[in-house]
């Protein structure tokens, strides 16, 4: 079942490390920590007059499912405000099995953290991140 | 000497258990111990044989229960080389240690001092800043040295007249090192300092002589010792328990109460309030009864043989990197280690799917992680019933996550 839980697709976008980095004079920043496992999100993000994110990084000391987590979120956030963002994280909800539907991309591929339930905060901790930084 | 260690797995139902088609290598030991028959029994015999509240009750299940929990004391006791009275039965080694950060604490001043150290699981640090925040207290902090052990060269910089306890862990939950008690309580003496220690990963390995370790207070964990969870042990020298006030106030631990004045029963009912957990503690004693009779020579023999198993295979692992002293020397099988790319959650979880269980991440220790620059490490921790099957089948989960995941 594990073996199922490292697909290729989670695999590569963790090693894609899209917006992995820090931004230089970020309008926002925010830290996440898991307390249960120590991983640790930071997101900086630079937003427009109307809220919305213009640019994005992150960096993660964390699992490979957090890592994937943050290069999916990052692929997609710029051009979106918060309540978009709150939008996509339905999708990753949806795609570990705590929402109901089919997620947009990239989040299929987090389908197989959905019977792993004890992981699924790993997929989460990158949004938790953006949220606040977003607040 | 030869040990049998399938006559040890033998006494393990759930080491037969088959997941997913595989057996289970259990090298989690760290964090909970399996559990043998002579505990489950120990435990069914006293539900269905003598289940009632203890101590009060004048009918015969009552004095047949308060018999069971006062003959686990006895065990546990005979365990430490101790006196069953001197003995308090807590809900977990944090438990016994809160107990000690609140009671013998509430007996120190602003501007005295504790010290710890930094390898110390985070319930050996905690209570002691809660005092601290309640009391004024003051913390000092016993750097580690690289290869994973209590620095004690620092101790003659750090004890001082002020110092009132030293708390430290007696095995490391990260490293395995074993701490060098006779260094710790004779400078602590010469302080006139008490030295608490945390046993949680030292009592599952054996019996223990506690009065010939000149300590003053000595905590650990059922759960973790082959016995039930949500029971733990405290021992004290009675001269200190006699002297502290409860922690908890209830039923059980007082000596007579009236509304203007309410005295304490002596310890260890004064540390007991409230109905115990009798099914938990009588399995303890069995527990404590199981490890006696094993052959621990031959049990760490046979453990540190699997640790020297362990370190050769992961060595041959390109980019692991292992903590802890690197000698069989002064160490407990407790082998915690990274590997270069992959991150430890990721890497226990690959070797779940080989049917091995490890812990991996912080393991309640930041601190220590801070001090290696570590999110984690991936630790193995091991028991008398682990075999080479067990280190065989972690050895080629950490191959395929090194192949696979980096």
């Amino acid at each position: 079942m594990n073996d199922q839980l490292y697909q290729d697709r989670i695999v590569a976008l963790a090693k894609a490390k899209t917006g992995a980095g820090k931004l230089d004079a970020p309008t926002r920043s925010a830290r996440r920590d898991n307390p249960l496992c120590g991983d640790r999100v930071t997101m900086d993000i630079k937003l427009d007059g109307q809220g919305r994110i213009t640019e994005i990084a992150h960096q993660v000391r964390g699992c490979l499912l957090c890592q994937a987590s943050a290069a999916a979120l990052s692929a997609v956030a710029v051009g979106r405000d918060a309540a978009g963002i709150s939008d996509i994280r339905h999708d990753a909800e949806r795609a570990i099995g705590r929402e109901a539907g089919d997620p947009r991309e990239p989040f299929t591929a987090f389908a197989p953290v959905a019977a792993h339930k004890s992981r699924q905060e790993c997929v989460l901790l990158p949004f938790e991140a953006l949220k606040d930084a977003l607040s | 000497m030869s040990f049998d260690v399938a006559a040890v797995r033998r006494q393990f139902p759930i080491l037969s258990e088959i997941i997913d088609g595989r057996p289970v290598h259990y090298l989690d030991n760290g964090a909970s111990a399996q559990t043998p028959l002579a505990v489950i029994d120990a435990v069914r015999h006293y539900e269905t044989t003598s289940r009632a509240n203890v101590l009060r009750g004048v009918h015969r299940l009552a004095e047949r229960a308060t018999e069971a929990y006062e003959n686990a004391r006895a065990e546990v006791a005979k365990f430490l080389g101790v006196q069953p009275l001197e003995v308090i039965f807590t809900g977990g080694c944090t438990a016994a240690i809160n107990l000690v950060a609140y009671s013998y604490g509430s007996l120190l001043k602003p501007g005295d001092r504790i010290l710890l150290s930094e390898l110390e699981h985070h319930s050996n640090i905690v209570p002691w800043q809660l005092l601290r925040a309640r009391s004024g207290i003051e913390i000092d902090m016993i750097p580690v040295t690289e290869d994973g052990r209590i620095d004690l060269n620092e101790l003659p910089r750090l004890l001082t007249s002020k110092t009132k306890l030293v708390s430290l862990a007696h095995v490391s939950n990260v490293t395995g090192a074993l701490l060098d008690i006779r260094t710790v309580v004779t400078a602590a003496k010469a302080v006139g300092a008490k030295v608490m220690l945390d046993g949680a990963q030292r009592a599952p390995h054996g019996p223990l002589d506690l009065p010939s370790l000149g300590i003053d207070f000595y905590a650990f964990a059922g759960h973790k010792a082959y016995g039930p969870n949500g029971i733990g042990v405290l021992w004290g020298k009675p001269e200190l328990l006699d002297a502290m006030p409860p922690f908890m106030g209830g039923g059980s631990m007082i000596g007579r109460v009236t509304f203007a004045e309410t005295t304490w029963a002596p310890s260890p009912r004064r540390f007991e309030a409230g109905t115990p957990a009798i099914g938990p503690a009588i399995g303890l004693g069995a527990a404590c009864t199981w490890m006696q009779a094993l052959d621990w020579t031959a049990a760490h023999d046979h453990e540190m043989g699997l640790v020297q198993r362990l370190m050769d295979g992961l060595q041959k692992v390109d980019g692991t990197r292992l903590f802890g002293p690197a000698s069989l020397q002064n160490r407990y099988p407790v082998v915690s280690f990274t590997l270069d790319g992959v991150h430890p959650h990721d890497v226990a979880q690959t070797l779940d799917s080989f049917g091995v269980a490890v812990r991996a991440g912080h393991h309640c220790a930041q601190p220590l992680m801070d001090r290696f620059d570590l999110d984690g490490t991936t630790r193995v921790s091991m028991a008398p019933y682990n075999d080479n099957t067990d280190i065989d089948a972690l050895l080629a989960g950490v191959a395929h996550a090194a192949r696979t995941l980096r």
